[in-house]
């Protein structure tokens, strides 16, 4: 099969962040850079499928300046096949805008299934992979923690809050996928050697205007310092009173 | 005089909580904004009229019915179409909630009517000609603020960031024919496996009492169990450590890549902190936290904290909880 996967590169989620001078973005420098968690699983599944099936392709895209590519090379390294790096200043946060990008490059691709993670850790916002999907006019299963591809059909399940959906879909489609869908392979000396190698094309994205834009970031308002109130079962009655009298919670 | 329509979000035929919220949210933003009217559209099988009267409570001068078979459950592509076909009707925004279904709605919407998307948002303000938001990036950690430009914004409303609040309107009821039909959905639905029945769910309970590794083992999860029971309103969650080991399903986990929750009450059982676990549940409006170790960093965000073992400290807590519940 023809699988197409795109990545996003995020900062460590473990990082403590700062606010860059200006307000309008975090300060970067410090920051460990890699490809984001969903993403990575979106690689993985990527690869299973490509295993199972027999022979196929896999490829890799992203949107963003050129740090990407080390990201790109990564997911090279895991055993996708080639990139497509769409050159931007910066990775925006209009999700809309890079569906357009990515979508104008998939839509000749011939792709029997497009991947994405369910979103990133940065942006958490959800939006590239559904709204790719509804460009290009593909079926869409957003945020699957199962998915398996068999003579042509995909199933998948999807967790909605209490209650698992299980989906039938026919391909070609779009599937954005959460945890538990595969565990990431670290790339084999092997494979960050034959990376080097694998091809990466690199054209500009097509974003269109911005319309969603950063006007300002800042961190959260710290909650009241922690306060032990006792130790063991003794503290129980002081607990369930704070809980009813000050807390308001009973 | 800005209109925003809302996606009145349903579940096995019940309305859920987000979409009181966002209906809360719009009536916010219009009475805000200079006046307007709020539109809620609920797409269901028969009988979803009958939420008519409950969205009109919280603020919907409008409730427009989408009734179908189809849309007994989730059908994607036909309630894109449905909700992007009447965002064309001159509205200034459509809110949806920022649920499982929620997220993967507004994306379509917004692709199909060209509009620009702000996700899970905390607080929306008109300026001007555009739209500003709030919204927890970075695992909550940034708070990001997003200029919308553009006549038409899409926005979905992070779950428990509003809370609901009524505002009573008599709504004027209209019925809307699907823009697509539900039936002829690429995607289909084979099943819907719901969890335990009666079983609240993360996003919508008061209270979460949630349990990690200090449990030690899968069955210890009883006593967590039954503290959520003796609340009467909580639902269980567990750490991504607790989950991985298949102590608990996938779908309790709550964390960074798993559920990020806000109850009125977290209680924290056996939970180091880990910051991943904190950015699931450091919104979480009041926190308990039961721990043996007294340098954990769960005690540094927690209002509430008792130093000890949990497998003596929660049988007394569930049993004095029960107490002063008594005649509720």
């Amino acid at each position: 099969m023809k699988i197409a996967v795109c990545i996003k590169r995020t900062p460590d989620s473990e990082s403590r962040f700062k606010v860059a001078a200006g307000g309008s973005g975090i300060d970067e420098a410090g920051l460990k850079f890699d490809i984001d968690d969903f993403a990575s699983y979106a690689v993985e599944a990527a690869l299973q499928i490509n295993e199972k099936q027999g022979p196929g392709e896999t490829i890799v895209i992203a949107v963003g300046p050129d740090a990407i590519q080390e990201t790109l090379r990564k997911a090279m390294s895991m055993g996708v096949d080639r990139a497509v790096h769409l050159k931007a200043e910066a990775a925006p946060f209009d999700g809309i805008a890079i569906a357009k990008a990515l979508a104008a490059e998939l839509k000749s691709g011939g792709f029997d299934l497009i991947l994405f993670g369910k979103h990133a850790f940065d942006t958490g916002a959800g939006i590239v992979g559904t709204a790719t999907a509804e460009l290009l006019g593909l079926p869409c299963i957003t945020a699957a923690s199962k998915l398996e591809i068999a003579g042509g059909k995909g199933t998948a399940r999807r967790e909605i809050e209490g209650a698992g959906e299980m989906v039938e879909f026919s391909l070609p489609a779009v599937v954005t996928v959460d945890e538990g869908i595969a565990r990431p392979r670290y790339p084999s000396l092997k494979g960050i050697m034959a990376a080097k190698k694998k091809p990466m094309e690199i054209k500009p994205a097509q974003l269109g205007p911005l319309r969603v834009t950063v006007k300002a970031m800042e961190l959260p308002a710290e909650r009241p310092p922690g306060r032990i109130i006792g130790q063991g079962a003794a503290a129980v009655p002081q607990l369930v009173k704070l809980l009813q009298n000050e807390a308001k919670v009973l | 005089m800005p209109n925003v329509l809302v996606f009145a979000e349903t579940r096995a035929a019940g309305l859920r909580k987000v979409a009181l919220e966002a209906v809360t949210a719009a009536r916010a933003f219009v009475d805000s904004a200079g006046g307007g009217e709020v539109h809620a559209l609920v797409a269901g099988p028969a009988g979803a009229a009958s939420h008519a009267a409950t969205l009109g409570k919280y603020g919907a001068d409008v409730v427009l019915t989408c009734e179908h078979a189809g849309f007994a459950r989730y059908a994607r592509e036909a309630t894109a179409a449905t909700l992007a076909e009447r965002a064309k009707k001159g509205y200034r925004a459509v809110f949806v909630p920022f649920s499982a279904n929620g997220r993967d709605l507004a994306a379509r919407v917004a692709a199909r009517l060209d509009a620009p998307l702000a996700s899970d948002v905390t607080s929306i303000a008109a300026a001007g000609d555009a739209i500003t938001v709030k919204h927890p990036g970075y695992a909550n950690k940034v708070i990001i603020e997003l200029t919308i430009a553009g006549p038409l914004a899409v926005i979905s409303i992070r779950p428990s960031a509003f809370t609901p609040a009524e505002k009573p309107k008599s709504p004027r009821g209209e019925s809307v024919a699907p823009a697509a039909d539900p039936g002829a959905e690429r995607v289909v639905v084979k099943d819907v496996v719901e969890g335990a029945k009666g079983k609240l769910d993360l996003g919508e309970a008061p209270v979460i009492v949630a349990g990690g590794r200090g449990l030690k083992a899968a069955e210890h999860f009883k006593l967590v169990e039954d503290l959520a029971a003796a609340f009467g309103n909580a639902a269980v969650g567990a750490t991504r450590a607790v989950t991985d080991d298949g102590w608990r399903p996938h779908s309790d986990q709550i964390g960074q890549t798993g559920r990020q929750v806000s109850p009125q009450l977290y209680v924290a059982i056996g939970i180091s902190g880990a910051i991943q676990h904190l950015a699931g549940m450091r919104t979480s409006r009041t926190i308990v936290a039961i721990n043996k170790d007294p340098e954990a960093p769960i005690f540094k965000v927690a209002d509430y904290g008792i130093v000890g073992d949990a497998f003596e400290i929660v049988p007394a807590l569930t049993a004095a909880i029960l107490e002063a519940r008594k005649g509720h």
